[in-house]
Formats: C-alpha cells, sequence, structure tokens
C-alpha cells in the first residue's frame, strides 16, 4: 500500500534530517494552549526545563485554543501558518486531520519510547485518536456537588442520575450549553444501557428521548459555555451541582477550599493534545518535532500531573505521578484514570460525534430556545 | 493688461471662450478635473483602506453563503455523471466507477475528508462515510494490484509503468531529471490511449500528482491502486493482442490473467457496500446530486429554517427550527435595548446638556467611564450583580422584598442581556443626543414660554422634536451595535437571552460551518440595511445627526 | 394697589437686586417704572445688567430681591408662560421645526385657541408685517430680515400687552436694521402696546425709544428721553456711551449759577455748564459735542472763552467733515462740521482758535 511506504520515505529523510545539527532548527516556537491553569502546567513541566536545555529557544505562548480550528483554517486560507504546535482536544484534532489543517505524524518516528521500554505506539496506545494527534493528556468532563446543599436525610448524591432526580435533589444544576454528554447522560439515565447509548442517540427516536429526559429538569439548569463558568457557580452556591472538567474541581476543592465534592459517576474521559499545524516549513517543523518528542515522553507527561489533576496520556507514566507542586498532595488519587475515579466511565465517541454534532445540535439549541 | 483681454469673450455665434481662447467649459471641466483629481488622492488611502478591510471581506463573506465547488471541484466526473442521473433508486453502475476514481484521487490529496465534512452538514453521517470510504477504497484497488502483481513483479514498480505509458520523448527527459529542476510535463505514449484508455487517463492522473504536488519522478514512484483497476477495465474489454510496444509481453500476460475465470473481481458498487452499507442508500447519492452545482442555495435556505431537498425547499422539521426564532429575537431584543437607552439616555443627556461646559466635562467622564473598562469585565460584574446569590439579590432579601427561597432570576435570561447590554451601549446613545441637544439654543425654550407654553408643552412640542435627530442617530447606533452583538448575550443570555451572532460565531469557530454563518450574517446585514432604508423612508436619514 | 411710588406705572421695578453667585450683584438697586404704551428702551455695554433685567421682567430669572410688578400686581412668583408677555429674541428663536404659520399659531394654540380664530389671527400678524405669502415657509428658508418679522408677529400675534425684545436687530445688515427700527416703531405705536427694548446700540435706542434707561455697573445711570439723553447727560458714563463726545480734565475754578469756569490740567480756562460738580477745587471732566465745537469766530458768543487747537487731521466724510486737533493736550479732540458751501476746510498743521456756548460745555464727574 502506498501510504505505508511513503511514510517510510519520510521516516528515512527524518531520521537523516535528525542528524543535522541544531543549527538548522528555527528559534522561535509559538505554542497554542487555553491559558490558565493548563497552559501554566504545561509551561512548567515542558516548556521551561525544555528551554533550560536549549537557551536560544524562545518560546511565545498563544491562549487561542477554544478557536483553534477556525483559527488555523483561516491561517491556512490566507496561506500564513504563525503557529508551530497547538494544543486542542481530540475532536477538534479530527477535523483539523479531516480539513488537512494538521500534519500526519508517525507515532514511532516523532514520539520518544516509554521509559519502560514499550514503544510509543504501544505506550499511547488508544490515545492516538486521530493520524494527527499527539495526545498528552486523559481529562473528564464530571460533576461537582456543594456538600453543603445536600438536603438533610438525603445521602451525598454518588450516582449520575441524581442530576434528574429533583425530588431528593432540588437546587439547580450547570450543565454545559451542547448535546455533547448531555444527551449520554440523559440516555443512561433514562434505562438505556451504557454500550447501547450511542446506537440509541444516533435515531430521531433516541435524540427525543434524551432531550425529554433533560425536558424534566430544563427549569433548573443553569447553562455554561465557559470553562469557568460551574466553579464559579458553585462557589457562590448559585448551583447544586455542575458539570465541568475535572482539573477545574480538583481547584476549587483543594485550592480554594470551597465546600464542593466530586461525583466521578459516569465521567466523560476526553484527550487532549497537539497538533502540528500542516505547511510549516523545514526549520520550525524541525524545532516543533523536537519539541514535542521531549515534552511528550514519560517524565513529562507525569511531571504535569503535579500541576493539574490530569492524567497522563501515556501508560508508562502513570506510576510517576507523585505530588502537587504546591500542595504536596498526593495527585494520583485526583487522577479521572484512578481506579477507584474510573469505577463507571464512559469514553467520547469521536466518530459519532463527528457526524452527529450538526444535526443533534440543531436538535438541542432548537429544544434549548423552546 | 486690460479689461477686455481678461473677460471671457464670446464671438457672434461660437461658445463662451477663456481668455486663452480654449472654450470655457473645457476650461472649466480641466479646472474641476485637477481638483476631483487632488480631492481623490486625499481620500484614496482611506478608499483603499475601506476597500480591502472592508469591502472585500464583506463580499467574501456574501460569496461563502452561495459557494459550493468543493463538491464538483472534489468529484467532477461522479458529479457530471449524477446529473443524467433521476434521483430515484440507486444511480446506474457508472456513477459508482466514477465515484471510486474520484474518491481515489481526492483520498490521495486527503480532500475527501473535508468533502465529508461538507456533506456533513446536509446529512449526519456523511463525515465517518467519506473518512472510511478514503481507506476502505483501496481495498477494492488491490484486489487487482495484488493478482497483477502476483503475476509479474514489474507491475508494481514505477518504471516499466512509466515505460509502458509515457512517450520517448519524455521519459529521455525524466531519466535526464535531477532534483530541485522542473519535471518534465507528462506526455502519453502514441497509441496508448485508444488502446488503455481508462488506464491512460488514470496514469495520466496520478502523473499530475506525481508531479505537481509531491514533486517526484514517476520513474521512481509505482502507480496508486486506481491504475490497476484501470487497467483491469481496459484489459477486460480491450483486445491488446495487437500491441508491441514497451512490455507487451507483461501486458498480454496480464490479459490473459483477467480473462481466466479464476480472476478475482470487485464490482465497484459491491466494493462501495463493502465499505459501508450508506453507499447503497439512494440518500448519499441524492445529497451528491442536490449539492453538485458549483453555487447553492442551500446555506441560505438553512439560514431560514429550511432545507433544499429533491422535490425543492423545504421546511425543517419542527424540532430543528431555530434561526427565524433567533432573528426575530434578537430584532426584538435589540429594540427592547434601544427603547432602555433612549429612556435611560434621555434625561442624562439633557442634564448633560444644560449644565455649564465643565460641569458637563466631567460627569461626560462618568458617562464614558465603562469605556475604559473590558467588555468582558462589565459583563462578568453584571453576572455577580444579578446571579441569584448576587449582590441585588441580597439586598432585596435584606429589605425583605423578597424571600430567601423566592430569589429573582435576572441573569442568564432576556433580562439579564438587557440590562448588561443596555448598560454597555448607553454611551453610543447618550453621546449622540448630548451633542444634538447641546446645539439646541435655550432661546427656544424661553421663547416657547413666552409665548405662553407650560413646561410640559415646551418640551413635548418645542425642545423634543428638535432633540429627535440625536435619538435618531443614537438608536441607529445602538441597534445596530445591539443587533451585531454577541460576547454579553453569550455569556448572560442563558438559553433565551442569545442572539443569532452567536449562532453564527459558533458556525465560525465550532461547526466550522462557514457557508451557513456566512448566509446568516448576509441575512442580518440585508436587515440591518432594509431597516436603514425604512428609516430613511420614515424619518429621513437627513434627520441624523451626530453633533 | 399697595405702595407704588407711581399709581399709573404699567410696568415697575421696584429696588431689584440680582445677583447669579451670592457675591456680587449684577443688578443694583433698580427701581423703574414705565406707563402703559412707552417705548422704553435699556441701553448699556455687555455685562450692564440690561439683559438681566429684561429676563427678570420676562421671569427666566428671578430677582433676588425687590419686587417686579405688572399693571400693579407683583409678577415675582408667577411663571413666564404666566405672564402673557411678548417677546423678541435676538437670534429670533423661531422654532425651526415648524412653519411660519405653525410659529405663529403656537402661542393660540397653547391658549386653545379654536382653529378658525387661529388661521384668522395667525393671518392678521402676518399681513401685519407684510409676510402674508410665507406661511408655508420653514425659518431657515426666510432671510433674515424676514425671519426678524415673523419674530415680531409671532410674539405679537397673542396681542400681549407687553412686549419685550432682546437686541432684536442685532443680526441683522444696517440698512435692513434702519427699515426695521422704523417699522417696529412705527407698529408700537400703532397698537399702542408697551414695548422694552434692549440694545447696545446707542442709534437704534435714540431713533426709537420714547425714554432710554443707560445702564452701566448693574445700576441705571441715566433714565430719559432721546434729545435729554443726548444734550444734557448727567454724568461722564453717559455723556461718552451716548454719540462721540470731547472730555477735558480739569478743576472747577468758580462756580456762578448755572455756569462755571473750570481750569484746565494744561493750564487753559474755559466756560462750562456745572451738572455735577458743587464746589471750587473739584476735579472735572468737561465734555463737548463735536457738533457744538464752533471754530469760525464770526460766529463765536462774545466774551466766551477760546482755546488754540492745531488741526491733526481732515477727514472728508461727504455730509460733514471730521477733523481730529490737538487741544490742551488731547490729541483725540474732533470736530463736526457740516459739509456747507461756504464751510471751511481745516488743513492739517494749521492752528485755530476754537470755542463753545457754555451750556454745551458740560462740567460732569471726573470719573
Amino acid at each position: 500500500m502506498k501510504r505505508t511506504k511513503t511514510l517510510l520515505a519520510t521516516t528515512a529523510l527524518t531520521v537523516a534530517a535528525g542528524a543535522v545539527s541544531a543549527q538548522d532548527m528555527a528559534n522561535d516556537m509559538t505554542l497554542v494552549s487555553w491559558g490558565g491553569a493548563y497552559q501554566t502546567s504545561q509551561t512548567k513541566a515542558y516548556a521551561d526545563p525544555y528551554k533550560e536545555m536549549h537557551p536560544e529557544v524562545n518560546i511565545s505562548w498563544d491562549e487561542s485554543s477554544a478557536e483553534a480550528v477556525a483559527k488555523l483554517r483561516a491561517m491556512n486560507e490566507a496561506g500564513n501558518i504563525t503557529w508551530d504546535l497547538v494544543d486542542v482536544v481530540a475532536a477538534d484534532a479530527i477535523r483539523l486531520c479531516d480539513e488537512g489543517l494538521a500534519m500526519e505524524y508517525d507515532p514511532e518516528e516523532l514520539l520518544a519510547e516509554g521509559d519502560d521500554g514499550s514503544s510509543a505506539e504501544d505506550d499511547f496506545g488508544d490515545m492516538i485518536v486521530s493520524d494527527c494527534f499527539i495526545p498528552q493528556i486523559v481529562y473528564s468532563t464530571t460533576f461537582g456537588y456543594r456538600t453543603d446543599m445536600v438536603p438533610e436525610g438525603a445521602d451525598a448524591p454518588s450516582d449520575i442520575c441524581s442530576i434528574f432526580d429533583l425530588e431528593t435533589y432540588p437546587g439547580k444544576r450547570s450543565l454545559e450549553k451542547r448535546p455533547i454528554n448531555n444527551m449520554e447522560w440523559a440516555l443512561y439515565c433514562d434505562g438505556v444501557a451504557k454500550d447501547e447509548i450511542y446506537d440509541v442517540l444516533a435515531t430521531p427516536e433516541g435524540q427525543d428521548q434524551a432531550l425529554a429526559k433533560l425536558d424534566t429538569i430544563k427549569d433548573s439548569v443553569v447553562w455554561w459555555s465557559a470553562g469557568s463558568d460551574t466553579p464559579q457557580l458553585l462557589a457562590d452556591g448559585e448551583v447544586f451541582m455542575g458539570s465541568t472538567y475535572n482539573g477545574r474541581l480538583f481547584s476549587v476543592i483543594e485550592e480554594q477550599d470551597q465546600p464542593v465534592a466530586m461525583m466521578w459517576d459516569m465521567q466523560v474521559f476526553d484527550l487532549d493534545g497537539w497538533i502540528i499545524p500542516e505547511g510549516l516549513d523545514d526549520d520550525a517543523l524541525a524545532r516543533v518535532k523536537d519539541f514535542v518528542k521531549f515534552a511528550t515522553d514519560t517524565q513529562r507527561l507525569a511531571d504535569q500531573a503535579a500541576y493539574i489533576s490530569y492524567g497522563p496520556a501515556r501508560e508508562s507514566s502513570a506510576p510517576l505521578v507523585g505530588k502537587h507542586a504546591d500542595l504536596g498532595i498526593d495527585m494520583a488519587p485526583h487522577m479521572p484514570t484512578d481506579p477507584a475515579n474510573a469505577a463507571n466511565t464512559l469514553l467520547y465517541n469521536y466518530e459519532f460525534w463527528a457526524d452527529y454534532r450538526d444535526d443533534i445540535d440543531a436538535k438541542f439549541q432548537a429544544w434549548l430556545a423552546q | 493688461m486690460t479689461a477686455s483681454t481678461d473677460v471671457p469673450e464670446k464671438d457672434a455665434n461660437g461658445p463662451m471662450l477663456a481668455a486663452d481662447g480654449t472654450p470655457l467649459k473645457k476650461s472649466l471641466s480641466r479646472a474641476l478635473r485637477v481638483q476631483k483629481m487632488r480631492a481623490l488622492a486625499l481620500v484614496a488611502p482611506l478608499l483603499i483602506f475601506v476597500l480591502v478591510t472592508f469591502i472585500a471581506p464583506i463580499g467574501d463573506m456574501l460569496f461563502r453563503s452561495v459557494e459550493n465547488q468543493i463538491v464538483s471541484d472534489t468529484m467532477p466526473t461522479t458529479t457530471a455523471a449524477l446529473a443524467d442521473w433521476d434521483g430515484t433508486g440507486l444511480p446506474p453502475d457508472q456513477v459508482f466507477e466514477d465515484a471510486y476514481y474520484d474518491l481515489f484521487v481526492a483520498a490521495e490529496r486527503k480532500e475527501h475528508t473535508r468533502l465529508g465534512s461538507r456533506l456533513n452538514y446536509e446529512q449526519t453521517g456523511a463525515s465517518s462515510l467519506f473518512r472510511k470510504s478514503g481507506r476502505g477504497l483501496d481495498d477494492i484497488g488491490e484486489v487487482y494490484q495484488d493478482q497483477f502483481e502476483d503475476l509479474d513483479k514489474n507491475w508494481d514498480e514505477a518504471q516499466p509503468w512509466a515505460e509502458m505509458m509515457g512517450s520517448e520523448d519524455w521519459l529521455a527527459k525524466e531519466a535526464a531529471w535531477e532534483k530541485g529542476s522542473r519535471l518534465p510535463k507528462f506526455a502519453l505514449r502514441d497509441g496508448v490511449e485508444e488502446l488503455l484508455p481508462r488506464t491512460a487517463a488514470q496514469y495520466a492522473i496520478f502523473a499530475g500528482y506525481t508531479h505537481n504536488e509531491e514533486r517526484k519522478s514517476l520513474l521512481k514512484e509505482e502507480p496508486w491502486s486506481a491504475v490497476h483497476t484501470a487497467l483491469y477495465q481496459d484489459l477486460s474489454t480491450q483486445d491488446v493482442s495487437g500491441y508491441s510496444g514497451p512490455h507487451a509481453e507483461m501486458l498480454k500476460a496480464a490479459a490473459a490473467l483477467v480473462a481466466s475465470p479464476d480472476f478475482e473481481t470487485v464490482s465497484f458498487k459491491d466494493g462501495f457496500g463493502e465499505i459501508d452499507k450508506d453507499w447503497l442508500e439512494p440518500e448519499i447519492w441524492q445529497t451528491l446530486k442536490l449539492y453538485a452545482p458549483k453555487y447553492t442555495s442551500g446555506y441560505f435556505l438553512n439560514s431560514v429554517d429550511m432545507k433544499l431537498t429533491p422535490e425543492g425547499a423545504e421546511a425543517r422539521p419542527e424540532n430543528e427550527r431555530i434561526y427565524i426564532m433567533l432573528f426575530k429575537r434578537t430584532l426584538f431584543m435589540s429594540l427592547v435595548i434601544t427603547c432602555s437607552c433612549i429612556l435611560l439616555g434621555y434625561p442624562v443627556a439633557y442634564i448633560l446638556s444644560n449644565l455649564p461646559a465643565r460641569k458637563a466635562n466631567l460627569l461626560m467622564i462618568l458617562v464614558l467611564l465603562p469605556f475604559w473598562t473590558s467588555l468582558l469585565v462589565r459583563t462578568s460584574a453584571w453576572k455577580i450583580m444579578l446571579q441569584q446569590q448576587g449582590v441585588i439579590n441580597d439586598v432585596l432579601v435584606w429589605i425583605g422584598l423578597v424571600a430567601d427561597d423566592g430569589r429573582l432570576t435576572m441573569i442568564n435570561n432576556q433580562f439579564g442581556t438587557i440590562v448588561a447590554m443596555t448598560h454597555i451601549l448607553l454611551p453610543f446613545m447618550i453621546l449622540p443626543m448630548y451633542s444634538v441637544m447641546s446645539t439646541i439654543p435655550h432661546s427656544y425654550v424661553r421663547a416657547s414660554k413666552s409665548l405662553g407654553a407650560t413646561d410640559w408643552t415646551t418640551f413635548w412640542r418645542v425642545y423634543f422634536p428638535q432633540s429627535v435627530p440625536g435619538i435618531g442617530a443614537g438608536s441607529i447606533l445602538v441597534f445596530i451595535l445591539a443587533i451585531g452583538y454577541y460576547i454579553t448575550p453569550e455569556i448572560v443570555g442563558g438559553t433565551t437571552g442569545t442572539f443569532i451572532s452567536n449562532r453564527i460565531a459558533y458556525h465560525i469557530s465550532t461547526s466550522l460551518n462557514w457557508g451557513l454563518a456566512a448566509a446568516l450574517g448576509s441575512i442580518l446585514l440585508a436587515v440591518v440595511l432594509i431597516l436603514y432604508w425604512a428609516y430613511d423612508r420614515i424619518v429621513g436619514i437627513d434627520n441624523v445627526k451626530l453633533g | 394697589m399697595p405702595d407704588t411710588g407711581n399709581s399709573d406705572a404699567f410696568v415697575a421695578f421696584e429696588r431689584v437686586q440680582k445677583s447669579y453667585d451670592g457675591e456680587t450683584l449684577v443688578v443694583k438697586d433698580l427701581n423703574l417704572s414705565l406707563p402703559k404704551g412707552e417705548f422704553l428702551t435699556m441701553l448699556g455695554p455687555s455685562g450692564s445688567g440690561k439683559t438681566t433685567c429684561l429676563m427678570m421682567l420676562a421671569g427666566f430669572e428671578t430677582a433676588t430681591h425687590g419686587e417686579i410688578k405688572l399693571d400693579g400686581v407683583s409678577i415675582n412668583n408667577i411663571p413666564p408662560h404666566k405672564r402673557g408677555i411678548g417677546m423678541v429674541f435676538q437670534n429670533y428663536a423661531l422654532f425651526p421645526h415648524m412653519t411660519v404659520a405653525e410659529n405663529l399659531s403656537f402661542p393660540l394654540e397653547v391658549r386653545k385657541m379654536g382653529k378658525s380664530d387661529r388661521e384668522a389671527k395667525v393671518k392678521r400678524a402676518l399681513d401685519m408685517v407684510e409676510m402674508g405669502a410665507f406661511g408655508g415657509r420653514r425659518p431657515a428658508q426666510l432671510s433674515g430680515g424676514q425671519q426678524q418679522r415673523i419674530a415680531l408677529a409671532r410674539a405679537l400675534v397673542f396681542e400681549p400687552e407687553l412686549v419685550l425684545m432682546d437686541e432684536p436687530l442685532g443680526a441683522l445688515d444696517k440698512q435692513l436694521r434702519e427699515k426695521m427700527q422704523f417699522e417696529i416703531t412705527d407698529l408700537a405705536h400703532r397698537l399702542g402696546i408697551t414695548v422694552v427694548y434692549v440694545t447696545h446700540d446707542q442709534t437704534e435706542a435714540l431713533t426709537m425709544s420714547d425714554r432710554v434707561a443707560v445702564f452701566n455697573d448693574g445700576r441705571i445711570q441715566q433714565l430719559a428721553p432721546p434729545d435729554q439723553l443726548y444734550e444734557q447727560p448727567e454724568n461722564s458714563f453717559v455723556a461718552q456711551f451716548i454719540g462721540e463726545n470731547n472730555t477735558l480734565e480739569g478743576t472747577v475754578a468758580e462756580i456762578k449759577g448755572d455756569h462755571c469756569v473750570v481750569k484746565l490740567d494744561g493750564g487753559e480756562v474755559i466756560d462750562a455748564k456745572p451738572v455735577n460738580v458743587t464746589k471750587v477745587g473739584e476735579r472735572t471732566r468737561v465734555s463737548i459735542r463735536p457738533e457744538r465745537v464752533e471754530y469760525n469766530k464770526d460766529r463765536l458768543q462774545e466774551g466766551a472763552h477760546t482755546l488754540k487747537a492745531k488741526v491733526l487731521e481732515f477727514i472728508y466724510m461727504g455730509d460733514i467733515f471730521r477733523t481730529r486737533l490737538e487741544v490742551a493736550g488731547n490729541r483725540e479732540f474732533v470736530i463736526k462740521t457740516r459739509n456747507a458751501p461756504d464751510q471751511v476746510r481745516l488743513t492739517p498743521g494749521t492752528e485755530i482758535e476754537i470755542g463753545w456756548l457754555p451750556e454745551d460745555c458740560r462740567a460732569l464727574d471726573a470719573n
């Protein structure tokens, strides 16, 4: 097959290029990320040590990951790519790959072997959900709740379906203003078996069923669109429970000491990682490859967990996860991938949502607006 | 010089002449032309700036809302073939064959997923169907490729293919090519086109791709499996016994293989069915046929809750209609915001315009103060103010107007959006009002009173009509700004307070359906222009003053 | 009717004071009364308080102290729109969004007058100012003079007994102004209305008014008919403000009834009429109108003092000659002589002798 041959050819070529001295690498690199605590963790775990090794390199950050797909498309149309490495969620990586905006890569050539000697491809395993996607972390979208708002006599909520139980757990909930995750939870709590959720959701009846379930709590929902919304709503006591990224909840609970607890049940795993934009010139590409190889090795990924409670995407990194850099607490129990937390989980179905996103989103928005 | 030579003279029956004897009209127009050129030169920088940064993007946006070339560019022969299809049942086998070759090339160019994303806006599932097919199509070709290769290794080598398909002249140049220089343009060998028409065509496409996009020599790159598929097709229909060019034996052996009953074949239709059974449903083909034209009304139909179907435009099902409602809501809420701004801004502007300049300037700074803080901060501040555990609710509960468990919902709904946007847009109302009001001489009010009018009559009959241009200017400004507002409704609008612009933003940055975003934007632009026109007809744009 | 100094006064200011800032008075203890039908002009430089007085009368400013009475009734607490006083403004203040007819109809409308009555009155008022054909126009389509007439008509259309005019002719060119001066006085007399007219143009004041009140520094300096004001100014401010005037400074040397002798600072001695001087040795400023100075010896009175003068400049002005002289050290001494066939044209550089009737030369206060 032709593709493998081309890949082999490029491998050979880049192996040759790897031998070339560092002078052929560009010294300026623009990384795109999400800002906030997450970007800080990347700076501390990847960028700072890399700069120590290569003092000649200038790394600048652009906090544009939320609009990365649109901006990359615009850059591509304008024929001027100004980014070198872009942090995106897996779904966006797939779209960028589909659109030909992200570069396909060979894990064995680009990524370092695991510390335990496993090949990069094995070490990352299923996390490489697209030919362009270089996984970094596993995060999850899950619920947190105010411990002081649990009604007297009721148990603390531990089941995802308590979201839909207004009788036992009255109060406002915050949910993301998009169908993804919410539809799955709704179907699950409406009695659909976990492994049938996407089959059901693919049918118009299943979509109606999910919306009908959401309809039962619609009046009690505050819809969020920015990741910082739910933490703020929880901290202000505006909502009883709300979904957000687990790292945000960690910061509310452990760093801000708010009376908030995690409810890991049916957390939705998602991945975040790098993509290399298509069309970089050789110097820039060489530098980016060098950086990526370093930044995604076993130790670096484990290091990142010292700053934020997201799980490293490499299997070999898991045992290396240590304590939080400032708080000094053990980070392993706060990882979404920790066995205690991951008793009942759902993995984001990228392919399903790539297909159904527009369709279901239209219905979801129409339902919201009713 | 005497007076008579200075004055334009008029011949007995000729035209007026200038002092130098040229006709006066000509002389005048020459003088004016210089003036015009100078004026043009003065505005040129701005004109170019506006053209480049404003007119051109708007034009580009308008164009995107109808542009649909991606379908016919990616699958040229398929869309041409589909034109003859009546749209019922499955298309003829020829269409599958065309689709195979088109998609094969598109997949090599990594364009098939783009097309999939594009068609996914119209048909759910197209995205993964095309992504899957990009990989699956190889399976069809490999059936033939493998058999030819088993017969003779040379069928999977670059050189024999190039020698068989290319002209001697071209071969010589290709062999002499060195990396870095221009690749010689591929030319088919004489007669090969008649002998192996499909193969020649597919090889030419492969050659073009390898030369132009990969920048590699055809003597080094073995052809992709679509060429083998084409070869099989040719060999099963053409007689190659008379062929005597390069590798004639190899070709004849292949022909014999194809003719043998053991030769494994796959029909294109089955091959597509193997990849995904959706290819054997008429729907995807109908969508392709529907969106084959270079320009489509599909985006515009989508933006008014309709869709393109083989039977023409149709309303969308009720549970997918959203845009008309959002347009109406956007207009309604912009109107409410404009009215609130008038009500709140008018007294402020009145007081400002009647104060001595020094005090007015100080107060004007307070009016402009909101401009100095970031929009995001102001909007977020409103969130803290208006939320249920927020400042206003706390105060209401404290003074006992509201029960603790009956706190008002003032945010994440229309009310919140209206409050926050009125606050943000108020200066745009006050400023034009103020500048118009401060030009209304105080003597009008005095005159009116001296004529016997009460304070109210004076205000309503004399002052107010003269301040209307300020209200008009402020209203146009606020309304047009409000109609396109996006950040504030996004943050405080919840589900009932969002605008059409939030959907546009969603389609620009999240769903990447730029065509639909462009269509929605174009409609919004048209609405603004129509309202502007209506305003001009009813109130008269001359009545708008900014100062 | 309670205490009024003048029981037949139609408009009366009684001890009126006005201050804007609580520190300085812009109007100081104003007493003024005028009978019905009088045309009174308030004349003075800007800042003299004349407009403030007018605005207090109209009701747009309130008096800080004192009382303003209209037809014997105090109007201090009556809002402007209930005073029924017509007013013409400097910039006409015609409502730009109304037509001429609507402008005129406005005061009638707010008085709830019926439509037909209104139309008749508007027509009459327009005809009165000869603008009958312009009812449908907008103010902006009219010339300055036309706007002025409309403003006048609007102030008169509701038949007020008192009309106030605040420099109404200020924006017109000279010829038009003179024409309008005549028309306004003519109209005022014809209709028998009382007019209080404010201007800083003395010619206007002199030609139009029955009486003129000269304002300065918040006080009325002199209230008199125009001729008296011109010929018998009561103080040096009035003398200088009204018309052209020559002044010479000196000390009173002798007073004999309505005659005094003033010793000028240069040593010359002249005859004058004592107006503001009471005792010998007082500083004085004597004022002589340019047209009352005589240099033709034949016309000088017997026994009058004469002064030596040097011709500095001779200006031909058509109907008159204007000659600038140096007299007793004053190089701005001007004389005016009528352009008559027998009149001598003085050549600069010549030395002449000038003199005047003692009663034309008024010894005034030195301020």
